[in-house]
């Protein structure tokens, strides 16, 4: 109690807190979902999808409102709910299945079906401390996959491992479509809410928002980036950034060719990149420049005025922006980091910032809605296919 | 597309069809109504918990389960050559190693499934975020994991009244009687302690030094016959006082049974264990929030 006093006491001063009063993470939230329904939740990070989640699965209380529901429930939020390291794989499948409501004589008449699932019956009865996360992520989903509960809470499990296992909980959450199971879906991958949900929730800042068809909620959703400017990032108050100084950036924005705010950004898209700076001084050939890192930090690009080719002899005192347009944004659907950084010819930094912005890049019709992706490809590439047979073209086989 | 009027001020969710009048969350004292049925719905997790922890308990130990016989039998050891032959504390007319083995089995029972009932919420904190199951499972599950290892020494004291000849009494069939009692003593002050601590983490930091006094206010190391009489009743609170006389008497012909202290025992902690749940189901419910 002292130490909470404490910080307390530290954060009135500090900048923290204290201003805004109480955050409600959910208010004003009512609807009701049918036996069978496969419901799709969206919106954005910090919405309250997760604590909506949280409160449906009771794994936490709502201040005030009730939840009512019929039949068992079970929540993913997850992968391998329960695994311990020390465990073996065999073990694992039967305490992840308990606590995820199933009961023992059903894990002993899926055992093998759970196995086979998830491909590690030479393991099985290995501590799956020596599994890789490949592994451990098959198994975990193996079980949820087996789960016969009436109700089921999914959050974000697509989201994790590789292509691979993107693919197999796609295929497998298609296969809830035909069971009489109910189904709430947290996801952003919006192409994915579209194609298994039968209804759509969009909660945005604790409230739900609009409620109907999936494709019709995704529209509603999608139409509010314009506004709310999501892939506008303010740089002036960064404050990892190092460097001289002399030249900064202040704003990094992602638009159309046409120089219209970009509600989002899908594989394959043109788009520009603008970078507001201010200059401090007058700065001689200055090279600007952005990287695009994969979230596990893989560098896939790096563009500078100096590599292609322009040549900027001086920035003069005061503010400006620099507009780069690249045109085929041919990215895998993901979230990427941006870095920037500003520099002169001898490669003294004006002003460098890691990771201060992200993109994501969301799933396009030109490539499937990044259906059965393999692997973890980084880059698609725009392509079409054409087949024939005896000499005679068939239709041709087009995106 | 259905806009969603603004004007209720509380959420109300409904999944998977019609509401019956019987899952409403009304409220009675502070729990949901079908907190004990939960109990019963998900039995076999309880079982899987404490089979996890049985699992976990001595995995990557070279001894393995014979931990179970070395830690009395080498506390026995200390205690009879310092309390037995040093310092000659008294010990009811029976041989001092079956007076301080009768008395280390509950106690050693009951102070290590404590600890690790106290911190048994924190330490599956990553369960209660992700998962809805009755947490009391969670401290629940060491005081009955800690019933193999006490069978095992239990054993170990028959083979002891064997060696020491001391002979067999009908009071030996109050063992079952005795370990439940011990057994919902541990639950319950685990259930209050684990409780607690997932918001008032004081308690890991004073619960060694709690377990040290306790084993002191507990006739372990001394009988009861010699606490003076004016601090009797005083020692007869404690829970522990009455199972441990029991289990020492039940394995002496001569010391009778002390019922009194044995009747106090059942009522102090028939008052622990609705304190410790009501307090328990009291604050459940934010556990997700703060663990």
């Amino acid at each position: 109690m002292l130490r909470e006093a404490l910080v307390n006491l530290w954060s009135r001063d500090g900048t923290r807190g204290s201003s805004g009063g109480e955050l409600w993470a959910l208010n004003d939230v009512t609807f009701r979902i049918d036996k069978g329904e496969v419901l799709g939740l969206i919106g954005r990070n910090g919405a309250g999808k997760s604590t909506l989640l949280k409160i449906l699965s009771r794994i936490t209380y709502p201040t005030r409102g009730n939840v009512a529901v019929r039949g068992s429930v079970a929540s993913l939020l997850e992968v391998g709910t329960g695994f311990h390291d020390e465990l073996t794989g065999r073990e694992n499948i039967y305490f992840s299945g308990s606590i995820l409501g199933m009961l023992k004589s059903r894990v002993d008449a899926k055992l093998d079906a759970i196995i086979d699932f998830a491909g590690v019956s030479r393991f099985i009865d290995t501590p799956i401390k020596r599994y890789s996360s490949g592994m451990r992520l098959r198994l975990g989903f193996a079980v949820a996959a087996h789960l016969d509960s009436d109700v089921l809470l999914v959050d974000e499990v697509l989201a994790v491992g590789d292509g691979e296992f993107q693919k197999k909980c796609l295929q497998a959450m298609d296969n809830l479509h035909d069971s009489e199971r109910t189904v709430i879906f947290v996801s952003h991958n919006l192409a994915a809410v579209e194609h298994l949900c039968s209804r759509a929730i969009w909660i945005d800042e604790g409230r739900l928002r609009t409620d109907g068809k999936p494709k019709e909620v995704i529209a509603a959703y999608m139409s509010t980036f314009g506004e709310a400017r999501r892939h506008a990032v303010d740089l002036r108050d960064n404050t990892s950034r190092r460097g001289s100084g002399h030249i900064r950036y202040t704003k990094i924005e992602f638009l159309t060719p046409d120089g219209l705010s970009e509600p989002l950004i899908c594989s394959g898209d043109s788009v520009v990149a603008r970078l507001y700076f201010e200059a401090k001084e007058r700065v001689e050939n200055p090279i600007f420049g952005l990287e695009i890192h994969t979230q596990l930090g893989t560098l896939v690009a790096q563009l500078h005025t100096y590599n292609s080719g322009v040549d900027i002899p001086a920035i003069e005192l005061g503010n400006g922006r620099m507009d780069l347009q690249i045109y085929d944004l041919n990215l895998t659907p993901g979230q990427y980091t941006i870095s920037l950084f500003l520099a002169n010819l001898g490669y003294m930094f004006h002003d460098v910032l890691q990771h201060c912005a992200t993109l994501d890049v969301e799933p396009s019709s030109r490539y499937g809605f990044g259906r059965g992706v393999h692997g973890n490809p980084i880059i698609s590439l725009g392509c079409s296919w054409h087949l024939s047979q005896n000499d005679k073209w068939l239709h041709p086989v087009m995106i | 597309m259905r806009q969603v009027p603004t004007s209720s001020e509380d959420g109300c969710l409904e999944l998977g069809g019609q509401i019956s009048s019987n899952d409403t969350t009304e409220e009675f004292l502070g729990r949901t109504p079908g907190w004990f049925r939960d109990l019963w719905d998900y039995r076999e997790l309880l079982f899987f918990l404490a089979w996890r922890d049985f699992r976990l308990r001595y995995r990557q130990t070279f001894l393995g389960i014979a931990w179970a016989l070395i830690q009395p039998l080498f506390t026995m050891a200390v205690f009879t050559v310092l309390f037995g032959t040093v310092v000659k504390v008294p010990s009811d007319g029976m041989p001092h190693p079956v007076f301080y083995y009768a008395g280390l089995l509950p106690w050693i029972y009951f102070s290590s499934v404590v600890g690790l009932s106290a911190v048994s919420l924190i330490s599956n904190a990553s369960l209660i975020t992700k998962v809805y199951f009755p947490r009391v499972f969670l401290p629940v599950s060491p005081p009955l994991t800690g019933l193999v290892d006490l069978g095992i020494s239990s054993i170990m004291l028959i083979g002891l009244l064997l060696w020491y000849g001391v002979p067999f009494t009908w009071k030996l069939a109050l063992w079952p009687g005795l370990v439940f009692l011990l057994f919902t003593l541990a639950l319950s002050v685990g259930i209050l302690l684990a409780a607690s601590n997932v918001r008032y983490r004081d308690i890991k930091h004073a619960l060694p030094l709690v377990i040290q006094l306790w084993l002191y206010a507990t006739p372990i190391i001394y009988p009861l016959s010699l606490v003076p009489e004016r601090f009797r009743t005083l020692v007869l609170l404690n829970p522990l006082t009455g199972i441990v006389e029991a289990f020492r008497a039940s394995c002496s012909p001569t010391v009778s049974v002390n019922w009194l202290a044995l009747v106090a025992s059942v009522a102090v902690i028939g008052l622990l264990l609705v304190v410790s749940l009501f307090y328990f189901t009291k604050v459940e419910r934010e556990f997700a929030d703060i663990a």
